[in-house]
């Protein structure tokens, strides 16, 4: 998995993020952060839960300075909000008075060049919309509005308007963190597939281990608060992974292998 | 209870409340002075009935009037309060202490200023209703979620944008809810005006039939007065039905 090309996609060096700025009562949520990511690879996040992994996506998105030390994204330092990401959360956020479909054109009303070329090529656009709505087993579910959708389907309704406008970074907090444990493996499976065609880089911030290992190329295992890299992980099984794949000795092992470095930080 | 039942149910209970009160009036022989029947405030509903229409529509068009310019300039302040947290903090306490201010107490100002008539009316219904909008208004910008914030501004959309693909549509149904409550404010405020400053209207009918202790006319323009608000109330209720169904679905699932 180390095709990635040698210049790192998201460079990160000596990173500390704080909430309440630099003063004593400012809150360290991350410190000393650095870490490479190359173009396309998929990152997973995992730590014990309030460890700054959502932090994490703060930084790198630019929705918050790092109060010390230096974010590169494409070859830019971060100064403000990227406009190439594309963002999930636990809470699918979709907006109530919009339908799926709706929902999933958001970003190109506002993304440029979409946002200009929108009103005149609309019906290509829908196209493009309802496509990938299908492509993650939302077809005819197009007029639905979100309260009429179960929660994995709102999460796969989300996942649909974070990469519509195939942004070249993704960005997922515990975006299957709600769901039960069978709607969520399903989910892994879209996940996995829309990564395989699109190949954006990607950092998921998860609780879930198993969830870490099946989707990501990289684990990284973060300490508790302030958030510090304690390990990195490769990923080397191929792809595209099976759920049967998780039940084999070699993915059990990664996964207690991981558990005992989070147990680890989790002692006093 | 199924579809038909509760349709009537308002109905119903309307009814029992005048079959009540005229029970309590013939039971313990209450003075006409005192508390007509409602057979008598029909009565009188019908003897009077040109002139007390005359003066309906002129209150009904002083309340529309005021609550029309109040709707605007509530959306408006509303909108503009909500999108800043340094609007909103400055602007807050001097609206709170203007919304407190007894409005009859500012009735005779406006004669200084405007004389009798229409004018005072129209201000007071607007003065009065305005309030409740551009909280609501307000309320529903400020509380935009966070992570939807964040969605947005990852895509590079601007304050702007984020006001007006999110912030005014989920203000939407705190707006709609607003005018139920301002309408009917609007109708006090008007009212209120009326029976101090000026020479036509429901108040002024009122007024002039209290001073000849016509009580039964002071009661017809009361009943009248009720029954504007409720058709009000009901045309925003389905108004906001219509445009804001999908904040209201709850109640689609419980009927």
């Amino acid at each position: 998995m180390s095709k990635h090309s040698s210049l790192p996609f998201i460079d990160i060096r000596g990173a500390d993020l704080a909430y309440g700025g630099a003063s004593a009562d400012g809150l360290l949520a991350l410190s000393d952060v650095s870490l490479k990511i190359g173009k396309g690879e998929f990152v997973a996040v995992v730590g014990p839960s309030g460890c700054g992994k959502s932090s994490l996506l703060k930084l790198v998105s630019g929705l918050h300075p790092p109060l010390k030390g230096q974010v590169w994204v494409a070859g830019e330092t971060v100064t403000g909000p990227l406009k190439i990401c594309g963002m999930a959360f636990q809470n699918a956020t979709l907006l109530p008075w919009r339908t799926a479909l709706s929902n999933v054109l958001l970003p190109l009303e506002i993304v440029e060049p979409h946002a200009q070329r929108f009103r005149r090529n609309r019906a290509e656009y829908l196209t493009l919309a309802r496509d990938l709505l299908a492509s993650v087993g939302l077809a005819g579910f197009e007029n639905k509005y979100p309260w009429q959708l179960s929660g994995g389907m709102q999460q796969r309704n989300s996942l649909c308007r974070a990469l519509i406008h195939s942004p070249e970074l993704l960005l997922l907090d515990e975006p299957f963190g709600a769901l039960d444990p069978f709607t969520r493996e399903e989910l892994w499976d879209v996940v996995q597939a829309l990564w395989l065609k699109r190949r954006p880089t990607v950092i998921l911030v998860t609780h879930d281990l198993r969830e870490a290992i099946y989707l990501a190329d990289t684990v990284y295992v973060f300490s508790q608060r302030p958030g510090r890299v304690l390990s990195r992980t490769e990923i080397r099984l191929p792809r595209p992974r099976t759920l049967a794949d998780t039940y084999k000795t070699e993915f059990t092992d990664m996964t207690h292998a991981l558990r005992e470095q989070i147990a680890t930080v989790h002692r006093p | 209870m199924n579809g038909v039942q509760k349709r009537l149910l308002p109905w119903i209970i309307t009814l029992g409340f005048f079959v009540l009160w005229q029970i309590v009036c013939v039971v313990f022989r209450i003075d006409v002075f005192i508390l007509p029947a409602p057979t008598a405030v029909i009565q009188s509903l019908y003897t009077f009935f040109g002139p007390i229409m005359a003066n309906a529509a002129q209150t009904l068009f002083t309340t529309l009037l005021g609550f029309a310019i109040a709707v605007g300039f509530g959306l408006l302040l509303g909108l503009i309060v909500g999108a800043s947290r340094t609007i909103y903090d400055g602007l807050y306490p001097v609206m709170v202490g203007f919304n407190s201010i007894p409005k009859v107490a500012v009735v005779p100002v406006l004669v200084i200023w405007f004389g009798i008539g229409t004018i005072p009316a129209v201000v007071t219904a607007f003065v009065i209703s305005f309030f409740p909008i551009v909280v609501n208004v307000a309320t529903g910008l400020a509380t935009i979620e966070p992570e939807m914030q964040d969605v947005m501004r990852v895509l590079g959309a601007r304050k702007w944008q984020i006001m007006v693909k999110i912030g005014v549509p989920r203000s939407m149904p705190y707006f709609f809810a607003s005018l139920k409550v301002a309408i009917t404010l609007a109708f006090i405020g008007s009212v209120i005006a009326e029976t101090v400053a000026a020479n036509s209207g429901i108040g002024y009918l009122m007024m002039a039939a209290s001073s000849r202790f016509d009580v039964p006319l002071v009661f017809a323009g009361l009943l009248v007065i009720a029954v504007m608000g409720i058709v009000m109330y009901e045309l925003f209720a389905v108004l906001e039905r219509r445009i804001t169904f999908w904040a209201t679905r709850a109640h689609d699932i419980v009927s």
